[in-house]
């Protein structure tokens, strides 16, 4: 089904975080919004809701610890047992700095390919959707025109206090 | 609005501001981009050209001592580690002012880090590589290094020993490197999207492969700053722990002056200022020849001259507590160690070490000193030296010496030892100034978010819309044509 898009866009950071929280506000399902670097509080504002990497990354730290730290007895004490100095096979605290490295690169190098994972990230791939200039210098908030009552003009007026650059409409071909 | 009032607290004008020369958000883009569109400089050339040739002297320097032994260096039976394990622990104590600029002083929300994290991080990468060569050259053997892992092999399986500092330093090492590497490529994603929408041509192929699609979607952003922040978090423990390790190399062996619970901060503290003199040594230099002045301000400079203090004062301290303890221990190896470091035949790399890393840098508690930008670049070159012979004198002096005096013995590095040495100088120059031609030396994205911060202007320090039509024309802004669109 296709949709068709508003593009607003902005000059600054402040304008557009007060455009996106109007437009929300007023109702306008909003697309995404597009900015040159993390724009501070535009979570709140689109009401994005908070990742859950962070579970992720505690749990591949937890899988990283657990299985170094279970490799290191198993090769120690059981596979090939072997005495070093008279210290105990199950020398636990000795295994302590090799399991905590462990733990950092699996919770480290797991949460960055799950990031890419869920942003769909891949070498060579072309941005599935890329709007004028915005890793650059321009902001833009993506609107959809759901229904007949959408008046360009409108939102035009809305965004007018926020400094509104220009506008322009696009039809999305969508897949989802 | 919430966000006015969250604004005024970050935004006052009456911090000092970051960035200066009121810049918009073009002309960081610009300014950052600029060194790598234009035709590398005779001075860029001519620089690469002396780290290659220096780098080649290592190359030779390395073939020739795998080819003939380890008898091409000066060790002896009684001085088993000198010199490569010196450059060894030199190197990764600079890497780690990479890691505490991207992720110690993000967790501490020190705004400032932006202007300099990007190539500190790569400062780091680079370090690493060349502090990993040398365990590996030291091995003697370096075609079977590849043992110091856990492999599944023929041999029963026999297994590394888990229990020895020397294997935990190879995970620690490995794992440090891998981590950093993530990191800075992490942050560079949106910096080499910035370059693929400006380029064209091949450029914009490669650097279209490299940034794996980015589009600066709120979406993507919001994770991304969610990563940053995850990897931030386990960077800041794991760089804490890689010197750590490297310390208990020598903390758990029974050689007096080396078994001491002290050994791990003294590392740490001791690694962060020389890697900040690195830093230092390394920004100075290019924020002149890029023109990046702007970006890295006095301040900038004057923060890490900070941190070079009160780091600085940590080794100081732990220079003298080492001492105290070692007299008042009543344990006469101890005693005979620390007064053969001060006054036997090393005497003179103590005392270069005392007064580069304990005296110079005391000049900057002086204002005048750390805003000076001639004066703090040699005062970080002196921090370098000093620190370079820390490690010879914690590493030679004590091994020197030892308990039974029939074993005592001297050690004097040969040219062998030396140009490998320099040769990872040369290395370490390469690689840094590949990446000042071709990766944006300032993390762009980041830099744009501190922009307006300290501004006086309204708008926190950016054109308004209406200035900016005014100034471009709004037919200056290109159209997009209607295009079709995939969003997924």
């Amino acid at each position: 089904m296709s949709r068709r898009l508003l593009i607003n866009y902005f000059a600054h950071e402040r304008d557009i975080l007060s455009a996106t929280r109007t437009a929300r506000e007023q109702g306008y399902e909003i697309v995404d919004v597009y900015t040159p670097y993390a724009v501070h509080g535009m979570d709140e504002a689109v009401g994005q809701k908070p990742t859950r990497l962070p579970w992720i990354c505690f749990l591949l730290g937890l899988c990283g610890a657990a299985a170094k730290l279970w490799y290191q007895i198993w090769t120690s004490a059981t596979s090939w047992p072997v005495n070093v100095g008279g210290k105990p096979l199950r020398s636990v605290p000795a295994f302590v700095p090799v399991t905590f490295e462990m733990m950092v690169l699996f919770a480290g190098v797991g949460t960055v390919l799950t990031f890419f994972f869920l942003s769909r990230f891949r070498p060579g791939k072309k941005p599935s959707v890329l709007y004028d200039k915005t890793t650059n210098d321009t902001f833009a908030l993506v609107l959809v025109q759901n229904n007949a009552a959408f008046d360009v003009s409108n939102v035009k007026t809305m965004f007018a206090p926020y400094h509104l650059v220009r506008t322009e409409e696009q039809i999305e071909k969508g897949n989802r | 609005m919430s966000d006015v009032s969250s604004h005024r607290e970050v935004y006052s004008i009456l911090r000092k501001p970051l960035i200066l020369g009121n810049k918009t958000y073009a002309d960081v883009t610009n300014d950052v981009c600029a060194p790598l569109e234009q035709k590398s400089s005779l001075a860029w050339w001519l620089s690469i050209l002396a780290a290659f040739m220096v780098m080649v002297v290592g190359i030779v320097a390395v073939t020739y001592q795998v080819r003939t032994g380890i008898g091409t260096w000066g060790l002896n039976n009684t001085v088993g580690w000198a010199f490569d394990i010196t450059n060894f622990v030199f190197w990764i104590g600079i890497g780690h002012a990479g890691t505490l600029i991207s992720a110690i002083l993000f967790l501490f929300r020190q705004k400032w880090r932006t202007s300099v994290n990007r190539s500190a991080e790569a400062m780091t990468i680079f370090a690493v590589i060349c502090a990993g060569i040398f365990p590996i050259i030291h091995m003697g053997r370096p075609w079977l290094g590849f043992w110091v892992i856990p492999y599944p092999n023929e041999r029963g399986p026999l297994w590394v020993n888990f229990r020895s500092p020397l294997v935990w330093d190879m995970f620690a090492i490995s794992t440090y490197f891998t981590i950093s590497l993530v990191f800075w490529f992490v942050g560079l994603i949106p910096d080499l999207a910035t370059i693929r929408d400006r380029a064209t041509g091949l450029k914009k192929k490669i650097f279209g492969w490299l940034s794996l699609g980015w589009d600066g979607s709120n979406k993507t952003w919001s994770r991304y700053e969610k990563v940053y922040l995850l990897l931030a978090g386990l960077a800041t423990p794991l760089v804490v722990s890689v010197h750590t390790i490297v310390s208990w190399d020598f903390a758990t062996s029974v050689i007096p002056g080396w078994h001491t619970t002290i050994l791990p901060p003294y590392f740490v503290a001791g690694a962060v200022f020389s890697g900040f003199a690195m830093v230092l040594t390394l920004m100075l230099i290019v924020r002149k020849v890029l023109h990046f002045e702007d970006y890295i301000t006095i301040h900038h400079v004057e923060n890490m001259c900070k941190i070079i203090i009160a780091t600085g004062g940590i080794v100081a301290l732990a220079y003298i507590t080492e001492f105290f303890i070692a007299m008042y221990s009543g344990n006469d190896y101890e005693r005979f160690t620390f007064i053969n470091r001060a006054f036997g035949p090393y005497a003179w790399a103590y005392w270069i070490m005392v007064s580069c890393n304990i005296g110079f840098p005391q000049l900057l508690w002086f204002k005048k000193i750390r805003t000076n930008v001639v004066s703090v670049f040699i005062i970080a070159i002196i921090i370098n030296i000093g620190m370079w012979f820390e490690r010879f004198v914690i590493v030679t002096t004590s091994l020197t010496r030892d308990y039974l005096p029939a074993s005592w013995a001297s050690y004097t590095p040969t040219s062998i030892e030396i140009a490998t040495f320099a040769g990872s100088f040369g290395l370490f120059l390469t690689l840094f100034l590949l990446f000042a031609r071709f990766l944006p030396m300032i993390a762009i994205g980041e830099v744009k978010g501190v922009l307006s911060y300290g501004t006086q202007s309204p708008t926190n320090g950016q054109k308004t819309a209406d200035v900016f039509l005014k100034e471009k024309g709004s037919a200056q802004i290109p159209n997009l044509k209607p295009q079709t669109l995939e969003v997924q």
